[in-house]
């Protein structure tokens, strides 16, 4: 097992992209008409060992940050430190120590899923003989022996990505990164690869730090998260932190209908109790201070209004609440808005 | 780390190598159709031009003689121009950062590209060499004359090779690879004596072909299976191509500069 410290530390990180020739190659840089501000300032810190959630909608940054922490992007400015070592001046030594899942799957879909656990191995330069028990011994722990001596091409999407996690893991890292792992994965093939990470963090002292956008992951399984908008870390700490920092409830009206939506808003924005609106679908959610109390007020202004409700509810702060209350927009409307 | 492990890493470009061998070996349609197209061009350049051996001063009696090893150069140019098609998709399935954050030199993805397309490029040559000599061909240059054939044919092809990745590896798109390697290597293959003596072409295509890494690939290659090949000649235009091709796998290597 490493004996280095799994720490991971981003510092002030900045990058635009625009005019280079390379950013057609990156998600947020697609866009050609200027300079598109990927990361701009973004920190953060991973206590080794914890599994770090970098949460936020796509264009967020948080690809780009993955990118630079792997060793395969690079800064305009700031710092990068993993397991101790300052990823800017000797990339060659954090490439040995860390594993990294990329989006794409990374598998090699002519060789087997066997041959390509070897074949990472064998990058990393292990011995033959070691490398064999190895390999067996993830391809095991991932649920892949049946289909070891099988193509990767002909393997589901939840098999792929356990092939791409067990190959990050061949020489044991003490650090795995991993950039949206469970988007296209069904809920089950989700919550597997979780039970996975989850017992890797607990089991070997693997640092994980994951990108992801979803809400409920996010909330669900890692140790910390950090909101990223727009390039920049709005918000840190633990998901009961994080919500608990947001005093207060949440009332959610269904309204039934998506037309009466915008109204619906305007007219909870003109209660003094009422600190934030948001909506999604036929949903409208008001921020309140004491939810049960704000109600019979937030009810009749609808009412007055001639707002018809289908339902209503109290809630205690999701970590829905929590982004909007730190990006300043609902996680839906921030996914909807970005180019990339 | 220990030294041997150290070796082991050092020898990451044999591993790579090793993987696009299984991967073609995989592909046995892609092994036939390879294979295919050179005994075509054979056949089909091989009646469609043979009357012009016939032309005083041509220089030489038998065409498929002649057409032979502008076909083996020919092919090798021609399929070591998609060489940068499986960079662009190892970056597209994610293969590519996979390597890229393992601890692999850029030199080795290069080197082992390099050496996958040199294996293929001897087998491929081989065989043209020896469907050349069933429909006719002569090698009174023997063993050593055929040997200096493939190795040139090799090193023209590392050289278009190093090109193709270097395209692939900038643009990251495969129509853009496919516009640049068929605009470039037509010419490239015409604007030389691949299939006509420069003798019996217009004089400005004789002076290109002179500054054509195809032609002195062609040429050396001819001459070397030739009666008495006159060695030191071969020899420079080998070192010409050997030139070309350190420039063009530099630049690949170059190319991989991260963003």
């Amino acid at each position: 097992m490493s004996e280095i410290s799994g720490s991971v530390e981003a510092c002030d990180l900045r990058k635009s992209y625009g005019g280079k020739r390379k950013a057609g190659r990156d998600k947020a840089g697609r866009d050609k008409a200027g300079t598109v501000r990927a990361l701009d300032g973004l920190s953060f810190s991973v206590t080794p060992g914890s599994v770090f959630a970098l949460l936020g909608p796509n264009g967020a940054g948080k690809t780009t940050t993955m990118r630079i922490l792997t060793t395969l992007s690079r800064p305009d400015d700031g710092r990068a430190v993993v397991a101790g070592i300052d990823v800017l001046r000797r990339p060659g030594r954090v490439r040995s120590v860390i594993g990294a899942v990329s989006q794409h799957s990374g598998a090699v879909g002519l060789l087997t899923g066997y041959e390509n656990l070897v074949l990472q191995g064998r990058i990393f330069g292990l011995p033959r003989k070691e490398l064999r028990s190895r390999v067996t011994e993830l391809l095991d722990k991932f649920d892949l022996a049946d289909a070891a001596g099988r193509q990767a091409r002909t393997y589901s999407g939840g098999m792929r990505r356990r092939l791409d996690v067990a190959a990050a893991l061949v020489h044991r890292p003490g650090v795995l990164f991993l950039d949206e792992p469970t988007t296209g994965l069904d809920p089950e093939g989700r919550a597997e690869l979780w039970a996975m990470l989850t017992g890797l963090s607990t089991g070997s002292g693997t640092t994980i730090l994951v990108t992801t956008h979803y809400l409920d992951e996010a909330d669900k399984y890692a140790n910390r998260i950090a909101i990223v908008d727009r390039g920049r870390v709005v918000a840190e700490g633990t998901s009961g932190h994080l919500k608990a920092e947001l005093e207060g409830d949440s009332v959610v009206l269904d309204l039934g209908e998506a037309g009466q939506v915008e109204r619906a808003e305007k007219a909870l924005a003109q209660l003094a109790q009422v600190r934030q609106t948001s909506s999604d679908g036929t949903v409208v959610r008001a921020r309140v201070a004491d939810g049960p109390r704000a109600l019979p007020a937030v009810l009749a202004q609808l009412e007055a209004d001639g707002i018809a409700v289908r339902s209503v509810t109290v809630a205690r702060p999701s970590l829905d609440d929590v982004y909007l209350h730190h990006a300043g927009r609902s996680f839906r409307q921030a996914e909807g808005s970005t180019v990339a | 780390m220990n030294l041997s492990r150290m070796n082991l890493v050092r020898q990451a470009w044999a591993v790579l190598t090793g993987r696009y061998l299984r991967q073609l070996y995989r592909q046995p349609a892609v092994i036939g159709i390879t294979l295919t197209q050179p005994v075509i061009w054979l056949l089909l350049f091989g009646a469609l031009f043979k009357k012009v051996a016939e032309i005083p001063g041509f220089g030489s009696g038998n065409y498929i003689t002649y057409l032979t090893p502008g076909v083996v150069i020919m092919t090798a140019l021609f399929s070591s121009s998609w060489t940068g098609m499986s960079y662009i998709e190892d970056m597209d399935t994610g293969v590519m950062d996979r390597f890229l954050t393992a601890p692999v030199s850029r030199g080795a993805l290069i080197t082992a590209s390099l050496a996958y397309q040199a294996v293929t490029t001897i087998v491929q040559s081989a065989i043209i060499i020896a469907i050349g000599w069933g429909i006719g061909a002569a090698y009174p240059g023997g063993a050593a004359g055929v040997a200096a054939l493939i190795a040139v044919s090799v090193l023209i092809a590392l050289a278009m090779a190093g090109l193709s990745n270097g395209l692939g590896l900038l643009s990251g798109n495969r129509e853009t690879l496919i516009a640049a390697s068929t605009t470039l290597v037509l010419p490239l293959t015409f604007l030389s004596g691949a299939f006509l003596s420069l003798n019996v072409v217009p004089g400005w295509i004789a002076g290109v072909a002179r500054f054509n890494p195809v032609n002195w690939a062609a040429s050396a290659g001819r001459i070397a299976v030739g009666a008495h090949p006159p060695w030191a000649t071969v020899g420079s235009y080998a070192g010409f191509l050997a030139i070309a091709l350190a420039v063009t796998a530099l630049l690949s290597t170059r190319a991989f500069r991260v963003s």
